[in-house]
């Protein structure tokens, strides 16, 4: 099974402090289902940064799609970050546009053309259950509505990674359930998935997936699955 | 240049545009006033120095210096024939002495019969008789030289003067405003650039949010840049031709009242089509200069960010 995310040593230090990051070494395999968990402050979202090319590391090498992600040039970046989709902890929903046009942002980025963007919109609202607020402005959604709006946004685009910060953390349990069933759709169709939580119950919905503990800035590996790849997951 | 304009609807809303809310567009539109009004000074000036100056290029004027009425009205009539006869000369005109009286009676003051008298000043000081020339091409040392070896043998101490020399310093003065003017154009262009970078920078600033999704979402920056650059072209050439309208109204307004006054240089100071042409591009070449400059500028700021 070919890596699709290979860190080694990889270290991050922000400024002169200390290192946020230190010595990750991981792989991480195509289709596979991974939750990152730790402690509020463990590096969490420092790791995802790195994943979905918002950081260089301070040191290390990282390995995404099988090439140097470290020494990329500048220039290559847009077109590996349009094969990640990315749910923000805090959304980063573009205010003034409508549930509709955030959702068609990164296929307008991508220049898809309007008229095959339609119909894959309408249907990712209807997905998140969304449907009747498509022209709702992030400002009139409620928390759990904008965080569907987000998560829709970064699978439309059907991306080979799909790196999600804390996704349900404004939404009620049930909401958070069916979420999940949405990422494990995703991934049924070949999506790797990285979800940062700190609901470590989450764990237990997702038979099959991995689990990426991060204690003071290293990585610690429960399962021991991150050096070998992961069993196949059933794809029923 | 025009797929700068034909950004689809959804592209522009990401960045929201509001026509003539911010300061930018005034600011343009004063600065291309002033550049209208500066060009046109300027352009003004060259078509004046050069007007005067092709009128001038060609002309000189033969001065008979002698004592002897006699012998001047013989050696200035002898000096004019010669000059008619000679394949350079265009046209030669003795000066009559009523006009040379008059041309000297501003600091001399005008004979005590008003100047019907002729003699009464002119026989007072022996000035000299004027010849005026028109050449077939413009004077140069060649020229002149010819005109000397013609008319010496028949006046010894005939002088030939170019009258372009005589216009040297006003056309040196004409030459210096018009570079000022110029120079007014370049520093009004370099305060444009510097308010453009300032508006662009606010600007980027402002949605600093949305440009950090469309980056992490796979937005390039040429994608980024475009909606900057739109959006401040708009704005300078709005600006622009509101700036354009009331420069060309004040250049009209002026230019009457100096038609007024009817006379010599100031009369002249008139544009040509071409100078109207060159004029009513400025709003396009400030258009293009805040669209490079708003592109330099945000192009340098996203390539600070990952």
């Amino acid at each position: 099974m070919n890596e699709i995310v290979q860190f080694e040593n990889v270290g991050l230090r922000y400024g002169a402090g200390i290192e946020t990051l230190s010595d990750l070494t991981f792989t991480l395999y195509p289709g596979s289902f991974y939750f990152l968990t730790g402690a509020s402050g463990a590096g969490k979202t420092s790791l995802l940064k790195l994943l979905y090319l918002a950081q260089r590391p301070s040191r290390g090498l990282i390995r995404l799609f099988g090439e140097d992600a470290v020494t990329m040039p500048r220039e290559r970046l847009p077109g590996f970050r349009r094969r990640i989709g990315v749910v923000f902890q805090d959304f980063r929903l573009v205010p003034h546009l409508s549930a509709f046009d955030n959702i068609a942002l990164p296929l307008r980025v991508a220049g898809v053309k309007e008229r095959d963007l339609t119909t894959p919109v309408a249907e990712m609202l209807d997905w998140v259950g969304l449907g009747d607020r498509a022209e709702a402005r992030p400002a009139t959604l409620s928390g759990g509505e904008q965080q569907r709006v987000a998560i829709a946004r970064a699978v439309i685009g059907r991306p080979e990674i799909l790196v999600a910060d804390e996704p349900t953390g404004n939404v009620d349990p049930d909401m958070a359930i069916r979420l999940l069933q949405l990422f494990e759709a995703l991934n049924t169709l070949g999506t790797t998935i990285v979800v940062a939580t700190h609901d470590i119950h989450l764990l237990s919905k997702v038979p099959g997936a991995q689990m990426m503990k991060l204690e003071k800035g290293g990585l610690s590996d429960p399962t021991g699955s991150l050096r070998n790849p992961p069993l196949p997951r059933d794809r029923a | 240049m025009l797929s700068l304009f034909v950004i689809p609807g959804h592209d522009r809303r990401l960045i929201p545009e509001g026509r003539l809310s911010g300061p930018m567009p005034w600011v343009i539109a004063i600065m291309i006033f002033l550049m209208v009004l500066a060009t046109a000074i300027g352009l003004a000036f060259t078509e004046a120095g050069q007007n005067v100056s092709d009128q001038l290029s060609s002309r000189a004027t033969v001065q008979i210096i002698e004592a002897n009425p006699d012998q001047k009205a013989q050696q200035t009539s002898d000096a004019a024939a010669r000059l008619r006869g000679m394949e350079l000369v265009e046209e030669v005109r003795v000066l009559p002495a009523q006009e040379i009286e008059d041309l000297i009676a501003p600091w001399l003051g005008q004979s005590a019969d008003g100047g019907q008298d002729t003699g009464g000043l002119l026989e007072d000081i022996p000035l000299p008789a004027l010849i005026d020339l028109k050449l077939a091409q413009p004077i140069g040392e060649k020229e002149l030289e010819a005109l000397r070896a013609g008319i010496r043998p028949l006046a010894a101490s005939a002088r030939i003067e170019p009258s372009s020399a005589l216009i040297a310093p006003v056309i040196a003065l004409v030459q210096s405003l018009q570079w000022i003017a110029f120079g007014l154009v370049i520093l009004l262009a370099i305060a444009t650039a510097a308010a453009v970078i300032i508006s662009a920078r606010a600007a980027l600033n402002t949605h600093k949010e949305t440009i950090g999704v469309i980056h992490l979402l796979g937005g390039t920056d040429r994608q980024i840049s475009r909606l900057f650059q739109r959006r401040i072209a708009l704005d300078a050439l709005l600006g622009g031709v509101l700036g354009l309208i009331c420069g060309a109204a004040i250049i009209l307004l002026l230019g009457m009242q100096l038609s007024a006054l009817g006379s010599g240089l100031v009369q002249s100071l008139d544009l040509s089509w071409y100078s109207w042409l060159i004029i009513g591009a400025i709003p396009i070449l400030g258009m293009i200069l805040a669209m490079v400059t708003a592109r330099m500028t945000v192009m340098g700021a996203l390539k600070k960010i990952l």
